[in-house]
């Protein structure tokens, strides 16, 4: 009997004063989790889009390992709402019955547009080298080359032209993906933040700015998570080039690592985002202290003295305001740079977490507070769904997940032909 | 030449139809807008039924009074008779039949949910006879003393 | 590309955007179909609370529960009530252990001594589910799984809630919750299958002091209705806009 009785949230909620006795936290470690990963899928589209609609130059590094990965990401943005959901199985009934006067319904007509945009995008741009590899694995007999090939002979989809004409034909589709999908990466991420800027019962959620700022920090977190694993993957090769050349290996002719032309251009954009995220933020917050409607007293008490470490010392102070000053000191160097990343990436981390978490941090009768405490060390199968372990494999997830794509569509030291 | 541009469309398009066509096996017949409002009344209709057929546990007095005559005429002329039998003897669901008989909850706690003194002189429970359950008799239970039907305490 | 070649292209992105719309899910029955299908013309069910009479003897919320078979040792509950103690010193001192399952025995609020000397005011607050006219929790479920019948109750069709929590999150008043047996959105229904029976709801029909009461807002002469048409009522939390259908009498300031 105690096992199937599980009052959801009941294990991570402490209530203090008073609060409804229906009231627990909900929405707790896996729709935090939820739009991060939205807003990382979009932000790196939106960096390979930069190169391919708008032909900035100085990314062409960048854009299709970016691509790559914004599909590397795409599942695991599905894998948080599975974990959560209390039927899991029932998922699909939004694609089936969508209730469109709901956020969520929208996610199932956004998500597939996106899925189906990036995937044609990947195609257009992958096409050459599908084809070139049926004829490159041609005659080779052993078991793996036998399923590469096929697999590129299935994902040519009976496309087998590969003149001049039909090349142009990839590039100018590419562009017009690339075009269609900001919008629609926009879409993804703000609906995300319209499920909460239009929930009127949560005083710290209602706001019409809430997409916005979304939105804004998706991107932020996107780029930024693009250039770290860049650096990342590209220090790894020309450690290993040093290495070998160190060896004696001859048919190591180039030892390149991460170019700091590349990434110091990259982060004026990433600058620029981040700029716009806070600034929306800050006049969220400013504006409801000075209307001061009836829920700004346990707001105040929840932002300026509960959360205060976790709002204005995480999230302003180190996700924020330091790596800004990081990115921008003159002398930038890759190290630096990696390092402001990871404060980028966990200040828009906290920055959901204040939002969903934070927004669950009062009761609604304005007289109480919750605590929330993530469970660490998983004992049944709600805790290791909604806490640290449920987190970890979906972070980890798109790493993996990226490890075997790329194999298929490699993504790195390809240089994009203009 | 054949234009090889559309093949992805061609995909997404199959894509669409097998979920429309699963779609087709997994949502029910009655499934749809009831009313005039999308946004209120879109549900399966049937549910409607499925919850005016929920079984009811609770019978009433009246129930109770088809047998136990006595014991309600008993309660009739006390305070009491504003309270539910099955306040006290719990839901009589299929009784005789399931239960065939009610456990009576003789617990202190049942009869302090009124009779607990609170000093709250403006609410309507200081009309209510009441005693500091530390004090009063803490080692008996309430029945021992008091007839839970009648209690009428002025008639010693 | 040929003229043929384009209509083709015309005619199949139609299709499939039409094809793409669920159709079938938008078929529309009219209002009088489907009261006429559920029995539920002529009826908008309407909530009285007396907030003059209630005791928090707590029997209604140990009704409710086994009526409607929310687990009885869960701190979870379709229906609750709330003990208000306002001090001198206008401190507010709010609490509902389990609800008010068990009622309210003990003088101390959540642990804490408060004198008597110092009381100014004390009253019991009984809540539900509002059944509200413009349901905020109905408006964000994303698969209509929560709905609203014709005469006026929101139900949550248990074979179909996905559980995400949406309409946990949208109700103003705390009144839903996730059934630990169950695993779907849960919450009161105005006992739907009693008063679809012509019997009282389990709550109505356990208070001993007739602090709670329910009616058919429709019909002039019931006697719920013509208390709440010429006598003072309140609800709770209007400023949300979801037309709450359950009125208070002597509802105070201080209610939360």
């Amino acid at each position: 009997m105690t096992e199937e009785l599980i009052v959801h949230g009941l294990e991570w909620t402490d209530k203090l004063l008073f609060v409804y006795p229906n009231e627990f936290i909900y929405w707790s470690i896996q729709i935090v989790m939820y739009p991060y990963m939205t807003g990382l899928v979009a932000g790196a589209f939106v960096l390979s889009s930069l190169y391919h609609v708008f032909g900035q130059k100085d990314l062409k590094e960048m854009a299709r390992f970016s691509l790559v990965f914004s599909l590397a990401l795409l599942p695991v943005a599905m894998m948080p709402l599975m974990l959560h959901l209390q039927q899991p199985l029932r998922g699909m009934n939004v694609m089936f019955t969508p209730h469109f006067t709901s956020a969520i319904a929208a996610f199932g007509i956004v998500f597939s547009t996106y899925a189906v945009i990036v995937l044609t995008e990947i195609w257009f741009v992958y096409r050459e080298y599908f084809v070139q590899q049926t004829i490159a694995l041609k005659g080779k007999a052993d078991l793996v080359s036998t399923f590469k090939r096929t697999l590129y002979h299935v994902l040519t989809l009976g496309a087998y032209d590969i003149n001049e004409e039909a090349i142009a034909k990839d590039k100018k589709a590419v562009k017009i993906m690339a075009a269609i999908g900001i919008p629609v990466a926009g879409f993804l991420h703000g609906y995300a933040g319209f499920i909460f800027g239009s929930v009127k019962a949560n005083a710290l959620w209602m706001s019409p700015l809430m997409p916005v700022i979304f939105i804004m920090s998706a991107v932020v977190s996107g780029i930024a998570l693009c250039m770290l694993t860049y650096i990342i993957i590209m220090e790894w090769k020309k450690l290993k080039a040093t290495l070998a050349r160190g060896r004696g290996d001859e048919s190591v002719t180039t030892i390149r690592g991460a170019e700091i032309e590349v990434i110091s251009k990259t982060s004026r954009y990433l600058i620029m985002f981040l700029v716009a995220a806070i600034s929306l933020e800050i006049l969220d917050l400013i504006f409801r202290g000075y209307t001061a409607m009836k829920s700004w007293d346990i707001l105040r008490s929840v932002m300026f003295e509960e959360d205060f470490v976790k709002i204005f010392i995480l999230q302003y102070g180190m996700g924020n305001a330091l790596p800004f000053l990081m990115l921008m000191l003159p002398g930038l160097t890759i190290r630096r740079t990696a390092v402001a990343l990871i404060l980028v990436l966990f200040g828009v981390f906290m920055m959901r977490w204040n939002v969903v978490i934070g927004g669950q941090a009062f009761s609604l009768s304005f007289e109480g507070f919750m605590h929330y405490h993530l469970p660490i060390i998983p004992h049944n199968l709600e805790t290791f769904k909604e806490g640290l372990a449920g987190a970890l494999t979906v972070i980890a997830t798109p790493f993996i997940l990226f490890w075997g794509i790329n194999k298929i569509l490699p993504s790195l030291n390809v240089v994009e032909s203009d | 030449m054949k234009n090889h541009v559309l093949r992805p469309l061609w995909c997404a398009l199959a894509a669409i139809a097998l979920i429309l066509i699963v779609r087709h096996f997994m949502v029910p017949d009655d499934f749809g807008v009831n009313g005039e409002s999308f946004t209120y009344g879109f549900h399966r209709l049937s549910n409607v039924d499925e919850w005016q057929d929920f079984k009811a546990k609770y019978k009433g007095r009246e129930y109770c009074q088809e047998c136990h005559e006595e014991n309600v005429a008993e309660a009739s002329t006390s305070k009491h008779q504003l309270i539910q039998c099955e306040n006290c003897h719990g839901p009589a669901i299929d009784h005789p039949d399931a239960p065939e008989t009610l456990v009576i909850d003789t617990s202190r706690e049942l009869c302090l949910r009124c009779h607990a003194s609170l000093s709250y002189p403006d609410s309507p429970r200081a009309k209510i006879k009441a005693i500091d359950p530390d004090r009063h008799n803490t080692d008996t239970s309430c029945i021992e003393c008091h007839n839970p039907h009648n209690p009428n305490l002025e008639e010693g | 590309m040929s003229c043929s070649r384009r209509k083709l292209l015309k005619s199949a992105l139609s299709a499939s955007v039409a094809a793409s719309l669920p159709i079938s899910a938008f078929r529309f029955l009219s209002p009088a179909e489907c009261k006429a299908a559920t029995g539920t013309e002529g009826t908008r069910w309407g909530f009285l609370v007396d907030t003059n009479k209630c005791v928090g003897c707590g029997f209604c919320v140990k009704a409710c529960k086994k009526e409607n078979e929310v687990p009885y040792e869960a701190p979870v509950t379709r229906t609750w009530v709330e003990r208000y103690v306002v001090t001198k010193n206008n401190k507010l001192h709010i609490d509902s252990p389990l609800g008010g399952r068990d009622g309210f025995t003990d003088q101390k609020i959540r642990g804490e001594e408060i004198d008597p000397a110092e009381i100014a005011k004390t009253f019991f607050v009984p809540k539900l589910c509002n059944q509200c006219e413009n349901p905020a929790c109905v408006q964000v479920c994303p698969v209509g799984a929560t709905y609203q019948t014709g005469d006026g109750v929101v139900l949550v069709d248990r074979d179909w809630c996905i559980g995400c929590g949406y309409c946990i999150m949208a109700c103003p008043y705390g009144a839903r919750f996730f059934h630990p047996v169950h695993k779907v959105a849960e919450k009161c229904t105005f006992c739907y299958h009693r008063i679809s029976n012509g019997q009282q709801t389990a709550c109505v029909e356990a208070c001993p002091f007739e602090a709670r009461r329910i009616g058919n807002l429709l019909d002039q002469n019931d006697p719920v209705t013509k208390i709440i048409m010429t006598e003072r009522v309140a609800v709770l939390k209007d400023e949300y806009g979801t037309k709450p259908q359950v009125f208070y009498l002597g509802l105070d300031r201080n209610v939360r």
